[in-house]
């Protein structure tokens, strides 16, 4: 695998080089270890693709992603599994059962946490109602504002995730559905700006909240060469305090996660990880006391 | 100050020197993994699984009428018999349904070529058929068109010289595609009056650039998804039977 290896040089990391000693005094192994794993654009695609199909032969499958999420979760017991939405509509699955076995399947998966994409209102905000009781999950959505509809309540605009004592700031961005989803199916769902929305919950989880991570679950698309349309490389420069943001509904197969530049001048992850449950996507954050971190700041291999 | 004031001034202290130490990202690796037959499925999510695919591979699979021929949507120069079959299922299923709510008939079918999405092997067809048919959820609408506004349909097929499916409607064209007759009802289209047109909410709201579609006189919800109703029509039939015939076609 190609690696490039990107340095950024932090403020933070330059000003407390003098303040070494300090740490002296935490003799333990004080480095963490957060692995975030993620699916986005599942579309009902429970069973894995035959071996004349012409696009992803022998790929995907709900019960071999079971195993490597295992198998991933028995190296490293902090990580957090998230969905960024499009989870329903692609198989006759959903058609017979309606999204139950999806959210049932995730359920068994333990997912942590999913976001909201346009096809997740195909059987209607009553369809994606109906289904909730199989979901043992939270959908993060932070920009739908549900107050007039039968999803109230039923959502979170974020949700802090603790492992290892590092926090974990979850907040979620789904896509403008006028014109994309009949109107009689979101019904009164309000499309909320997504960049206005991540800032103020990038404010909320980062320096009210402090927390350590902050990840956006984003339905929004990667990019849209053509078109003046928020899409998640923007976002990552027009915001700060983001971490990672993990993408969806574009079906964008990203060879390995992009990194941006911030508002701020810091770096930002952008990963999607195409369709169909064909890949996994594994980003891993490696945390210390700010006072250990030598001055070269964050080394992002990608 | 006594020594426990002194002790718990130092715990404090010591207290504050962890909690404000923060925590920052020192490095980050990132990849993806391609889930493939190297990893070994996980037999309790495939026993759980079990249950719902026999459930619908038996649904699917279950024989609803029988096919003579192959039916290939490259077969056909304007006309093709398995556009034929659809658009004519559309007319059969839904304009009975439409007649009931609105006491008015449908004048006539317009769908894409494009939206034929596979062929049809001789054989048994089943629920999957409609499926590879058509696998979106794309809904029946019917269309209160201006007399201006289906000329412009009519430019519209001039123009793609494709075998668009049609039902109801009688075109024929000049060597050069152009429109020598439409009829519909056995009547020539007039500009006068409103046509009602079935198609898909797909090409309704713009889909192939039917643009003609967009800003109807009014518009017709059925709630029939395009798919269901190939499935009510294999299952009410024994038989297919469709042909490539003259409701649209080239006059040298």
């Amino acid at each position: 695998m190609k690696r490039r290896n990107f340095i950024q040089q932090t403020a933070a990391a330059g000003a407390l080089i003098g303040l070494g000693g300090l740490s002296m005094s935490f003799k333990e192994n004080t480095r963490k270890h957060i692995t975030i794993l993620h699916t986005n654009d599942v579309h009902s695609h429970i069973e894995a693709f035959g071996p004349n199909d012409p696009k992803n032969p022998n790929m995907g499958g709900v019960a071999r992603r079971a195993t490597l999420v295992q198998q991933i979760r028995n190296e490293n017991p902090n990580t957090l599994l998230l969905d960024a939405g499009d989870i329903f509509q692609g198989t006759p699955y959903f058609n017979f059962y309606g999204g139950e076995l999806e959210f049932k399947l995730m359920s068994k998966l333990k997912y942590d946490a999913a976001t909201i994409g346009n096809h997740d209102f195909d059987n209607g905000i009553d369809g994606l109602y109906a289904q909730l009781p199989h979901a043992d999950f939270p959908f993060i959505i932070s920009n739908y504002d549900f107050s007039n509809t039968i999803m109230d309540g039923h959502t979170q605009p974020h949700k802090i995730f603790v492992k290892d004592g590092i926090k974990i700031g979850v907040f979620g961005l789904g896509v403008e559905l006028q014109g994309l989803v009949t109107d009689s199916l979101y019904k009164e769902t309000k499309y909320l700006d997504p960049v206005e929305v991540a800032t103020d919950m990038a404010r909320i989880l980062k320096e009210e909240q402090k927390c350590d991570l902050v990840i956006c679950l984003s339905h929004l698309g990667y990019n849209y060469s053509y078109e003046d349309k928020i899409c998640d490389v923007e976002l990552a420069r027009l915001t700060k305090d983001i971490d990672l943001i993990i993408g969806g509904h574009t079906h964008t197969f990203l060879e390995r996660p992009e990194v941006h530049t911030n508002k701020a001048g810091k770096s930002v992850l952008v990963n999607q990880v195409g369709c169909y449950g064909v890949y996994l996507g594994r980003i891993d954050f490696y945390l210390d006391h700010e006072n250990k971190i030598e001055s070269k700041g964050v080394s992002i291999a990608v | 100050m006594s020594i426990k004031n002194i002790l718990s001034a130092i715990m404090m202290l010591g207290v504050l020197s962890c909690t404000t130490t923060k925590y920052q990202t020192a490095e980050i690796t990132g990849t993806r993994i391609p889930i493939n037959n190297s990893i070994t499925a996980d037999t309790s999510i495939q026993n759980f699984i079990k249950p719902y695919s026999e459930h619908l591979n038996e649904t699917l699979d279950t024989p609803l009428a029988y096919n003579p021929t192959n039916l290939d949507k490259s077969e056909g120069e304007l006309n093709t018999a398995i556009g034929n079959l659809m658009a004519d299922i559309i007319m059969e299923q839904v304009n009975p349904i439409f007649h009931s709510r609105t006491g008015k008939d449908i004048d006539f079918v317009l769908l894409n070529h494009g939206g034929i999405r596979a062929s049809i092997g001789k054989g048994n067809v089943t629920s999957r058929t409609a499926y590879q048919l058509m696998p979106f959820e794309n809904e029946i609408v019917v269309v209160e068109l201006s007399g201006q506004k289906t000329r412009e349909l009519l430019t519209y097929l001039e123009n793609s010289k494709t075998a668009h499916p049609v039902s109801g409607i009688q075109l024929k064209v000049d060597k050069n595609y152009k429109v020598i007759s439409a009829k519909v009802k056995g009547k020539e289209i007039e500009t006068n009056r409103n046509y009602l047109v079935a198609t898909s909410d797909y090409l309704q709201t713009g889909g192939d650039n039917m643009i003609f579609f967009k800003e109807p006189v009014k518009l017709y919800r059925t709630d029939y998804k395009l798919r269901n109703t190939i499935i009510d029509y294999f299952t009410k039939i024994d038989t297919i039977s469709t042909a490539i015939d003259n409701r649209y076609i080239q006059i040298p």
